[in-house]
């Protein structure tokens, strides 16, 4: 059930997000294909592989789960550990990144919240707010130590009053990104709503107005240029979630 | 004299050897594919032996395998000190034995007439692949969820030493496989006796 494509995202694509997911689901096929060809295999042989791999990977999710613990936190270094510069990443170049208008902007909320009134960066810069360094791993591989300020997250989503018995948090974002994470995650000390990399508030690099910083998961379970934050009991998936990276994805 | 047929590898320890093959196979390729998605070293692993297409479908293959890796290495480890059989085969071991084996294998003249019997280089061998693959399983772990073992994981250097050693160790694995193959082509009726157990004692 939890593999099928999140309808709570749908409404948030845009025509130019659905191209990409096309043409990018078109290049795989066809790599698919050429690999078919090469080992004999056919497709519907290559189906069932995926299909394997799917469930392989759902079960993973399920002891991902089962292994993490809301007490064991990510190690925290001194700040002349910190990596500098520390890299850009996402799933654009970093000429494409976008400029947000801070003083339009609100964080809007939805799902299983009580209150779901829009939140202005004032309002959200005024909450009580903790500093972290920890290191960020990248699905990739490398990793790079930073320095993230902003509000606990388990504080924010009681605040506004969130039902936390619900399994999903998920995350749209201002560049057609999107993850989801669940709840256990959400609710961890050190998942934080960032405000600010470096003492400084976040440049677009880094994720401009805000990202949600979890040193408990992969970078790209990290979602930056946050939009909306919803709380759901339907699976949402994700960007790279839906492309066949593992959606639990922690460390 | 006749050559006399005897038993050597029980079926457990068999069906583990394939099985392990596989799934070692299978996690040394598609690790190869996601070491190429940010190289540690000035080189990368060709595509055309690497497994997955890409990063999401090698990481999606090695955290399948890796389930068949560790139970079955875990059924194999188990039997082999509960039966007796790591003790029988791989002991006593002495540095010394090892060194004058490779030399012997070295100038061709390592003996071979009682395959039932492992020579010191192979006892060595055998007891290096399975250290490693250990080394592997435990440094794979604090790959996978570097906050969830850091209990151990601090004690490796954390994911950045738990990943270089995880690549020297596939690469010690890779070298112990690639002399071992050499040496079943070089010996080559000890092959059959790996799926049918039996072998004759001398020729």
């Amino acid at each position: 059930m939890k593999k099928v494509m999140g309808a709570s995202f749908e409404k948030f694509r845009t025509p130019e997000v659905k191209r990409m997911e096309r043409r990018l689901f078109l290049r795989q096929g066809l790599s698919l294909g050429a690999l078919a060809l090469l080992t004999g295999c056919a497709i519907t042989e290559e189906e069932k592989i995926q299909n394997v791999l799917m469930r392989m990977s759902g079960w993973n999710d399920d002891v991902q789960g089962w292994l993490f613990s809301s007490n064991r936190l990510a190690p925290e270094f001194p700040e002349s550990r910190i990596t500098k510069p520390f890299p850009f990443n996402a799933y654009y170049s970093e000429e494409e990144v976008i400029d947000v208008d801070g003083g339009a902007y609100k964080l809007e909320l939805g799902g299983m919240i009580k209150e779901r009134k829009p939140w202005t960066l004032p309002e959200l810069y005024a909450l009580p707010q903790v500093s972290q360094v920890t290191r960020h791993i990248c699905v990739e591989g490398w990793s790079a130590i930073g320095k993230w300020s902003g509000v606990r997250f388990s504080d924010f989503l009681q605040r506004v009053g969130a039902d936390t018995s619900a399994k999903y948090v998920g995350i749209q974002c201002m560049d057609d990104y999107s993850t989801s994470i669940d709840m256990a995650t959400a609710l961890h000390p050190q998942t934080q709503l960032s405000f600010k990399y470096a003492d400084q508030i976040l440049p677009p690099k880094y994720g401009f107005p805000m990202k949600l910083r979890m040193p408990t998961k992969l970078g790209f379970k990290n979602p930056k240029h946050i939009a909306a934050i919803f709380v759901t009991n339907e699976y949402p998936g994700g960007y790279w979630e839906d492309k066949g990276y593992n959606w639990f994805s922690g460390s | 004299m006749a050559p006399e047929v005897v038993k050597v590898h029980p079926p457990i320890v068999r069906i583990a050897h394939w099985l392990n093959a596989l799934a070692v196979l299978v996690m040394i390729t598609s690790g190869w594919r996601i070491y190429n998605a940010d190289p540690l070293f000035d080189f990368s692993f060709p595509d055309q032996v690497s497994l997955g297409g890409w990063l999401a479908g090698a990481l999606q293959w090695h955290f399948a395998a890796m389930w068949l890796f560790v139970l079955n290495g875990i059924v194999y480890v188990a039997y082999g000190i509960l039966s007796g059989h790591f003790r029988r085969k791989l002991l006593p071991l002495s540095p010394l034995g090892v060194l004058r084996d490779i030399a012997a294998a070295f100038r061709g003249k390592l003996a071979h007439d009682d395959l039932t019997v492992y020579n010191a280089a192979q006892r060595a061998a055998y007891l290096g692949l399975i250290f490693l693959l250990m080394v592997l399983v435990l440094t794979g772990l604090v790959l996978w969820k570097p906050v969830q073992f850091h209990w151990y994981g601090q004690y490796i250097g954390d994911y950045e030493g738990a990943r270089l050693l995880h690549f020297f160790a596939m690469a010690g694995v890779g070298l112990i496989v690639a002399v071992h193959v050499a040496m079943v082509a070089l010996v080559p009726r000890t092959f059959p006796s790996m799926i049918t157990g039996r072998i004759r004692r001398s020729v």
